[in-house]
């Protein structure tokens, strides 16, 4: 997920949280049911996990521009030279 | 939010704390529920009322006891506890409190009863002082919510009195 991905979820996570207990009350308080209330907000948690924690497309739009290849070519990594070898000198 | 883990951890840390503002917001709106109880207790017969060997004085009654609670009940409410009580003074003890019968009521239709019962517990005195004596009959309830804080409450009625002798 990208830095664009990562704000829009959890701005989502919380909008969609907050209206679920909304609801919830709401209806509960009107229907005099507690149990129709922990149903909907319930319903409402399974719903919000649905949308934001699996790694939808949609969330990776704006993904990150790495560096170009001929930048990196420029700042070549430095070769790791072997240990020097030995040279035998020949004795006459 | 760059795993799945941390999201699902943050949803789940998010909604239980959205739940326990939805639970003390349910548990707020009690207070705008108008309770008006009623009750009423008639003591129908005094079946025995004798000294035990040991010196304590015990009575036992038949009470009609009749009451309209429902108006306690709110969508918060689990059950309604009710007991009633005989309070009376002594000389030794400024207020003993006796309870003589209690019941669970689950649901607001079983909240409006009439019922003829003996004394569920043994109404028996700290001493010989019950010959004669007048006393209060109290009927205490407490209120058990889903969620939030119990609260209590009670109506006393006075005037009923025990026979100058034994039977």
């Amino acid at each position: 997920m990208d830095w664009q991905g990562q704000k829009l979820v959890e701005q989502l996570m919380q909008i969609l949280l907050v209206i679920s207990g909304v609801v919830a009350l709401v209806v509960g308080y009107t229907t005099e049911s507690f149990r129709t209330m922990m149903l909907i907000y319930a319903g409402g948690v399974v719903l919000t996990t649905l949308v934001t924690v699996p790694n939808w497309p949609f969330y990776n739009h704006h993904p990150l521009k790495w560096l170009d290849p001929s930048e990196a070519e420029k700042h070549p990594k430095p070769e790791v030279v072997s240990v020097a070898s030995k040279k035998k000198f020949s004795k006459k | 939010m760059h795993t799945f883990g941390y999201r699902a951890n943050a949803l789940l840390t998010f909604a239980i704390t959205a739940l326990a503002f939805i639970c003390a917001i349910a548990s707020f709106s009690d207070k705008f529920s108008n309770q008006n109880p009623s009750a009423e207790i008639q003591i129908l017969n005094i079946n025995r009322f004798k000294k035990q060997s040991h010196g304590n004085d015990e009575v036992s009654l038949t009470l009609d006891i009749s009451a309209d609670l429902q108006s306690l009940f709110t969508w918060n409410t689990k059950q309604v506890f009710v007991f009633v009580a005989a309070e009376y003074e002594t000389p030794k003890n400024f207020l003993n409190q006796v309870s003589l019968w209690d019941a669970i009521i689950p649901a607001k239709e079983d909240a409006k009863f009439r019922i003829q019962v003996s004394n569920k517990y043994r109404f028996i005195d700290q001493g010989q002082n019950l010959r004669g004596k007048e006393f209060n009959l109290t009927l205490h309830w407490h209120v058990m919510p889903k969620t939030g804080k119990m609260f209590a409450d009670k109506i006393v009625m006075p005037g009923y009195s025990l026979p100058d002798a034994y039977r």
